[in-house]
């Protein structure tokens, strides 16, 4: 019992970052009909950024929560920005185009992101500095967490109530509602389609930058390829939650986490990678639309 | 000098020509309308006041400025507001937000509010499902949500494309009976319909639009008992 507790409370950790990222994928997913294959990049840049940032703070040095606050802070902010530079020099340019042409710029953009990461930081792994020292909380029933997972689960809330407030309650979010729903009425009503399609990608390269920051608190070797993972998987979760559906990458991105974790601690730590593809497959199947999907036609 | 008027119009979809050197013009004040049958460019010439379609030639002129190439969501802004065939309301969205929506562009919050309430009054129906979702209204009630809407944006000239489209008879005259309550508060009026019966009557002129050309031009009254107009829209 307590062994499957760690395991849930681990695995609702790892969901949470891969929620995160899934989030970026759903929405724009919701607003342009486009898988951004480059969003898991985002998600390494994202790291590297916290990387870089916690050296211009000395954040590691004497560390606290606000210097950490700060780097996150600053990933979140530089990577909107190059989320914002993304969409505007390589998806803007195709917007009209057919579909597969924007598709293909999406792996070209995570191509250029990767190659570029390696040629910036090189191929060897960097140590992302411990701008949080861990220590061991202890949950009672031999559970315990660490106080980075805690981190990881606080923010990661914390960003989602947030997102979710945007979306439901501010203007801006209403009108990224209605841009998701018909671009024409939503130009009709004096929205700028443009500008709100590059508000979606930098909030979604936001959060994924703050996934490759808590994820590098965790465990700190960060390499410029190490977004093709984890930007898969968070995919993965973003259609099974039903793509274009936010509460449904929340959702996706646990189930997918929990049972990541589950699958490496009951049955081999082989079929952890393994387990996205076969979820993928099943909801494919059975519902693929994903859990939230409505099954509508797809408009044009 | 007309609050509207399109000169010479061109518009391309690919190789069709869709609008043949249309000339188009309302008076402030006026309920014009346009009918012609299916496929004879009603919407696009809308779309192309709109800024939504791009014009290949030609231009369109609001209150003595080009506006041709502005594009649409600025010239919301300059108090041009559409209801658009289809209605497209935002189906996830509740009937309040879809007014808020329209007021997009309007920073007087409290000014906002009131004109809000003025649609409630002026459609009670969308007051008792203010918080529904507008996908799950009838289609009646969805066309007042899509008129009300493009009114939130206090336009001074509103393009309506068929709002009769689908809807029963009676709520049909419900309908017309608002443009023209609309219209008498000072708001210049484009009215596409199919339904040229009912347009020509609440209408001051008239446009008969074929194959992407104004065939016709005339006081609505005088549509109403062309013979050409009557064997072909009016049935006989
Ligand atoms: N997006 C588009 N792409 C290509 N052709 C189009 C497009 N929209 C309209 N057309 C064509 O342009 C012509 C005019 O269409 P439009 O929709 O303006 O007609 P309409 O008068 O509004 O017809 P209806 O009464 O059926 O609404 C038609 O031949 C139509 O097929
Ligand atoms: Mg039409």
């Amino acid at each position: 019992m307590s062994e499957f507790l760690q395991q849930l409370v681990n695995g609702v950790t790892w969901g949470s970052v891969y929620a995160l990222i899934a989030l970026g994928y759903t929405m724009v997913y919701g607003i342009l009909r486009l898988i951004n294959f480059a969003h898991g990049d985002v998600y390494m840049l994202g790291a590297f950024i916290g990387l870089y940032a916690s050296g211009w703070f000395h954040a590691a040095e004497n560390p606290n929560p606000l210097k950490a606050l700060l780097v996150l802070l600053t990933s979140m902010l530089l990577s909107a920005g190059i989320g914002m530079v993304i969409e505007r020099l390589a998806y803007k340019p195709v917007r009209k185009s057919p579909r597969l042409s924007a598709l293909i710029t999406a792996i070209g953009v995570s191509l250029l992101l990767e190659n570029g990461g390696l040629l910036l930081f090189g191929a060897d792994p960097k140590f992302f500095p411990q701008i949080i020292p861990a220590h061991n909380i202890s949950l009672g029933m031999g559970v315990v967490i660490s106080n980075q997972q805690v981190i990881v689960l606080a923010v990661s809330l914390a960003l989602m109530i947030g997102l979710r407030t945007l979306v439901l309650h501010t203007k801006v979010g209403k009108a990224m509602q209605a841009v998701s729903h018909n671009h024409m009425a939503a130009s009709l009503m004096g929205i700028s389609v443009d500008s709100i399609i590059t508000f979606t990608f930098m909030i979604g390269s936001a959060l994924a930058a703050a996934a490759g920051v808590l994820v590098a608190l965790q465990s700190p070797k960060i390499e410029p390829l190490m977004g093709i993972m984890p930007g898969l998987k968070a995919f993965v979760a973003a259609v099974l939650g039903g793509i274009g559906n936010i509460p449904g990458a929340v959702v996706g991105g646990l189930v997918m986490g929990v049972a990541e974790v589950m699958v490496t601690g009951y049955l081999s730590s082989t079929y952890r990678d393994a387990i996205a593809f076969v979820l993928l497959i099943v909801i494919l199947l059975v519902r693929p639309a994903g859990i939230f999907g409505k099954a509508v036609t797809e408009k044009v | 000098m007309s609050q509207l008027q399109v000169d010479g119009l061109d518009v391309y979809y690919g190789a069709v020509h869709a609008l043949k050197g249309v000339n188009v013009r309302a008076e402030a004040g006026e309920i014009v309308t346009l009918i012609g049958a299916n496929g004879a460019g009603k919407t696009t010439l809308l779309r192309t006041i709109s800024g939504l379609v791009p014009a290949k030639g030609g231009r369109v002129m609001f209150e003595g400025k080009d506006i041709t190439k502005i594009p649409a969501h600025e010239i919301v802004a300059l108090g041009i507001s559409q209801s658009p065939e289809g209605r497209m309301v935002f189906a996830n969205l509740s009937v309040e937000d879809n007014l808020e929506l329209g007021a997009y562009r309007r920073k007087d919050g409290a000014g906002v509010r009131k004109d809000r309430d003025a649609m409630f009054q002026l459609f009670p129906r969308l007051l008792e499902r203010r918080k529904q979702l507008s996908g799950t209204l009838s289609g009646g009630e969805q066309q007042m949500l899509a008129i009300a809407r493009a009114l939130m944006s206090r336009p001074r000239l509103l393009l309506l494309d068929e709002p009769s489209l689908g809807i029963a008879p009676l709520l049909v005259r419900d309908i017309f009976k608002n443009i023209v309550e609309i219209n008498r508060g000072g708001v210049t009026v484009l009215l596409v319909e199919q339904n040229a019966h009912m347009a020509l009557s609440i209408a001051k002129r008239g446009y008969v639009l074929e194959t992407g050309k104004v065939v016709l031009e005339d006081d609505a009254a005088k549509l109403a008992t062309n013979d050409e107009v009557r064997a072909a829209y009016l049935g006989g």
